[in-house]
């Protein structure tokens, strides 16, 4: 290990504990907001504000964990077009199926308006 | 097998390199993972769509979850995967105290996570919230502040709530094997310095459910939260 440790693009840095410290005191500042924000409704002044916040916060929080406590920041190529190919799967999966359910007449779908 | 004139230890015969060998490793666990993100990413597809459908469903079904019990475990795994990263970090160090401590302490806050899950559900059974359960029926409820003409939409939820945190706590319930496993193997002194891809790989996929939840918490728990403090 000490053999690489100053290659930041593979290999993990000397001291990696002082970057560990840091991802955690940033979730738990994240989630702290995210249940501070949850208290007011956002909604009254654009539909989907409030999830819209909530979700941000959560994809900073998701990066955090994936970049360092998963090592992706330090891992290889290989490993980060893998990391990279996870999150375009996923998006086409949303993406494609929610705007075929949003160009199709009638939507939201009525079972009833509830 | 003469062509291998030296053997290192911990090297399996079909890889050149431990960096090889332990490269291929991470790739798998990678794999295995984009595949997870891939199966809950489809209830996170169902929970998008019927919120679409149904706002208001989700907005008083999430305001029947308590956000004390969902916060306390959203810390204890933030706590658990710190914990998970440490004992990740001595096992590269082949310090394999200190990964026993780490890793113990990982396994009880998982624990924590699923013992507080269990008093969620069991008060949300009590209340005959678990939607299989016939709460749905309007003659016979009407409970908990739902509007009669929400009670359809709010079991939507439940049974997504349930669907998606019950899928997540086979996973924490997986996870914790594996920790029992790694802990046992850590004693045996089975991993060195130059050799601790179980560690490595396991820690990839305790922080994959720990992002999982990190999704599940305010989609779940928050939706409806200012409804509960007055709606500001």
């Amino acid at each position: 290990m000490a053999d690489h440790s100053h290659d930041n693009s593979h290999g993990h840095p000397e001291n990696p504990i002082k970057y560990y410290i840091g991802v955690f005191t940033l979730l738990l500042v994240m989630t702290g907001l995210t249940v501070f924000v949850a208290q007011y409704d956002l909604e009254k002044h654009w539909g989907p504000l409030n999830a819209i916040v909530a979700l941000s916060i959560a994809v900073i929080k998701a990066m955090a964990v994936i970049m360092i406590f998963m090592h992706v920041r330090w891992s290889s190529r290989l490993t980060q077009l893998i990391v990279v190919s996870a999150a375009f799967w996923l998006l086409i999966m949303l993406s494609f199926t929610i705007s075929d359910y949003f160009t199709r007449g009638g939507w939201p779908i009525g079972l009833g308006k509830y | 097998m003469a062509e291998h004139a030296t053997h290192i230890e911990g090297l399996a015969h079909h890889f050149v390199s431990m960096e090889q060998q332990k490269e291929a490793g991470m790739i798998g666990m990678w794999l295995f993972l984009v595949t997870e993100v891939m199966f809950f990413g489809g209830l996170f597809l169902a929970y998008t769509i019927y919120r679409t459908i149904y706002p208001e469903g989700f907005l008083y079904g999430s305001h029947l979850l308590n956000v004390t019990l969902g916060g306390t475990n959203t810390v204890v795994l933030i706590v658990s995967s710190l914990t998970m990263a440490m004992g990740v970090y001595y096992s590269q160090k082949g310090e394999p105290k200190k990964v026993m401590g780490f890793l113990t302490l990982t396994l009880i806050l998982g624990l924590v996570f699923l013992v507080i899950k269990y008093f969620e559900y069991a008060s949300k059974i009590h209340d005959k919230l678990f939607p299989a359960m016939g709460w749905y029926n309007p003659e016979t409820t009407g409970a908990h502040g739902v509007p009669l003409n929400l009670q359809q939409p709010v079991r939507v939820f439940l049974w997504i709530y349930f669907l998606m945190t019950g899928l997540h706590a086979v996973h924490m319930i997986v996870g914790a094997g594996i920790l029992i496993t790694l802990i046992l193997m850590t004693r045996k002194g089975k991993f060195t310095k130059n050799y601790n891809s179980p560690v490595e790989i396991s820690g990839l996929y305790w922080h994959f459910v720990d992002i999982v939840w990190i999704f599940l918490f305010p989609l779940l728990y928050l939706t409806g939260y200012h409804l509960s403090v007055g709606g500001h």
